[in-house]
């Protein structure tokens, strides 16, 4: 559940925890579109530091590192699929041509899985420091202003206020089955996955019913009553905010301008150098 | 028989929630863990099924680590009810649900079958048995929940919160069957804050605050102290506090049971005469 933890948000009082969420957001989008443009190992291993500025002057580097290790199973998961993929279709890579038999292709084949691994990472990475400095309260506020319809922002803060919520679930609902002999990791991979069924049944049973009732009382204290609302706070750019626009802005510049006139060298020809 | 030597427990977040618990629960006995809010009940009691494994000292369960063995090891011994019933129940049917830990434990078809007949049976919900345990009522979900664990007769017992959302008839089924049960020399641990429920069960009581154990003894004792009562943030049982307010009147201010006070203020009223 430790990924679940690195999104959680805490109360900080810090630089960033005081940035407007719709500039944070449009720097991890930036970051996000960065990601999305590399594929090469060397550009995604720079791509993962860049966040690391964030992290620490958030005071938040235990979380965002317990969020890295939460996501580590999936990321092994995605390495693997990459790697077996990779060697069974190798036509999807431009420096390899099949059947991979040398050492300098299963090299470039486990370097591309390492890259869409690191890929992943880079992702994690940058959207759970976004929320772990910022409060479900402004990001709510950041999307009624960015004139998304309230029902669309109600749903959204809502659906993150609860991942923290499910994912103390989760965990009670595992003490409980455990309590009851099971054992989730008996088995070969079929029975694993199996050994999670009493797991999610309950979970979705019990989101489902926490809806309805979350329904009933909002409904109840006269949810969308009103068609204007109103609010108590606004958000408004400060210095440090446009600083960070333009940080962002330049970093994407950057970027395009090195993913199209820079060729970067994969590890595998650097090291045959 | 469970023994908790120098127990502490820091959960991932910080959260000191035991502070150095030593306890013993001699077999057959009934006990009740009492305190407010936060006071680390249900933390200590996960220690006795091996649930959490102590941050500093240890818990023995018949002699054994908790920190050398399984929770499945040692669920076959002790039994854990959780407080909601929803955070368990996933199969189709109640027969399934009751079966669930059985087959975790491999027990043989014939032995399963008898054990469900068995529990269903005990707590009053055979007609109940090919229905599934979404569709039933809440008290009837927790029936569900508490013999899907007697099913396996543990000698160790421990329910969370057994009460909560019960109505009183329910209450005092479950208080004539947890006495039962404890008749039977099993060991019966009940985590609270119902002071009427464990007044009329008079079982020795741990009363704990902020990770420690306050103070202990039998529940006439620790329930009629007002200082320790305040300290723990609980109330004295109803008729205890009728009895303190007639305290001028020459009562006796250690009464919680019903029965014991009808008999003294008969008493009182035939010397009138």
């Amino acid at each position: 559940m430790s990924v679940f933890e690195g999104f959680r948000f805490r109360k900080v009082s810090s630089a960033i925890h005081n940035l407007d969420p719709r500039v944070k957001f449009f720097y991890v989008c930036i970051l996000f579109v960065m990601a999305i443009l590399f594929t090469k190992l060397l550009a995604l291993v720079v791509l993962f530091f860049v966040p690391l500025p964030f992290v620490f002057m958030a005071r938040v580097k235990r979380q965002w590192l317990r969020s890295l290790r939460g996501a580590a199973f999936l990321a092994v998961f995605i390495f693997a699929t990459n790697f077996i993929f990779g060697y069974f279709y190798p036509t999807a890579f431009q420096e390899i041509t099949p059947p991979i038999d040398t050492l300098v292709e299963y090299l470039v084949l486990l370097e591309r899985a390492a890259a869409m691994t690191l890929r992943f990472v880079v992702l994690i990475a940058s959207f759970s420091v976004f929320f772990l400095t910022t409060s479900p309260d402004h990001l709510g506020l950041a999307l009624q202003q960015s004139h998304v319809p309230y029902e669309f922002c109600f749903a959204f803060t809502t659906a993150v206020r609860f991942v923290p919520v499910l994912a103390d679930e989760a965990q009670t609902i595992m003490d409980a089955q455990k309590a009851r002999g099971l054992e989730l990791e008996r088995g070969n991979l079929i029975k694993r996955v199996r050994n999670y069924i009493p797991i999610l049944i309950p979970l979705i049973v019990n989101a489902i019913r926490r809806s309805l009732e979350l329904a009933e009382s909002m409904e109840s204290r006269a949810w969308g009553a009103s068609k204007k609302r109103t609010n108590l706070y606004s958000l408004k750019l400060k210095r440090a905010d446009y600083l960070l626009v333009v940080v962002s802005v330049l970093m994407l510049i950057i970027a395009v301008y090195v993913w199209l006139y820079v060729p970067i060298p994969s590890l595998t020809a650097l090291l045959s150098l | 028989m469970i023994e908790a030597k120098d127990l502490h427990f820091t959960y991932p977040t910080g959260l000191e929630a035991l502070r150095g618990i030593n306890l013993t629960v001699d077999d057959g006995e009934f006990l009740a863990v009492m305190g407010q809010n936060g006071a680390g009940k249900t933390t200590l009691v996960k220690h006795f099924n091996g649930l959490l494994k102590p941050t500093k000292g240890e818990v023995l369960v018949n002699g054994v680590n908790t920190r050398d063995v399984s929770v499945a090891k040692l669920a076959r011994n002790v039994g854990f009810v959780f407080q909601n019933p929803d955070h368990q129940l996933f199969s189709e049917t109640v027969e399934d649900e009751v079966a669930f830990a059985l087959k975790n434990f491999g027990f043989e078809e014939v032995v399963i079958e008898k054990q469900v007949d068995w529990a269903l049976n005990l707590l009053d919900i055979t007609q109940y048995r090919k229905t599934s345990p979404f569709m039933l009522s809440g008290g009837e979900r927790k029936r569900v929940a508490l013999a899907s664990i007697l099913a396996w007769d543990p000698q160790v017992i421990i329910l969370d919160e057994p009460t909560i959302g019960q109505d009183y008839q329910q209450k005092e089924k479950l208080q004539q069957f947890i006495l039962q049960l404890n008749a039977q020399k099993k060991t019966v641990v009940i985590v609270t804050h119902d002071v009427e429920f464990v007044a009329e069960c008079n079982p020795r009581v741990i009363l704990m605050s902020q990770g420690k154990i306050l103070a202990e003894g039998i529940a006439e004792k620790i329930l009629t102290n007002q200082k320790l009562v305040a300290q723990a943030s609980i109330v004295s049982p109803q008729i205890t506090q009728i009895f303190l307010e007639l305290a001028d009147l020459g009562l006796p201010t250690d009464v919680i049971d019903v029965h014991e006070a009808t008999k003294i203020l008969l008493a009182r009223l035939r010397d009138r005469r």
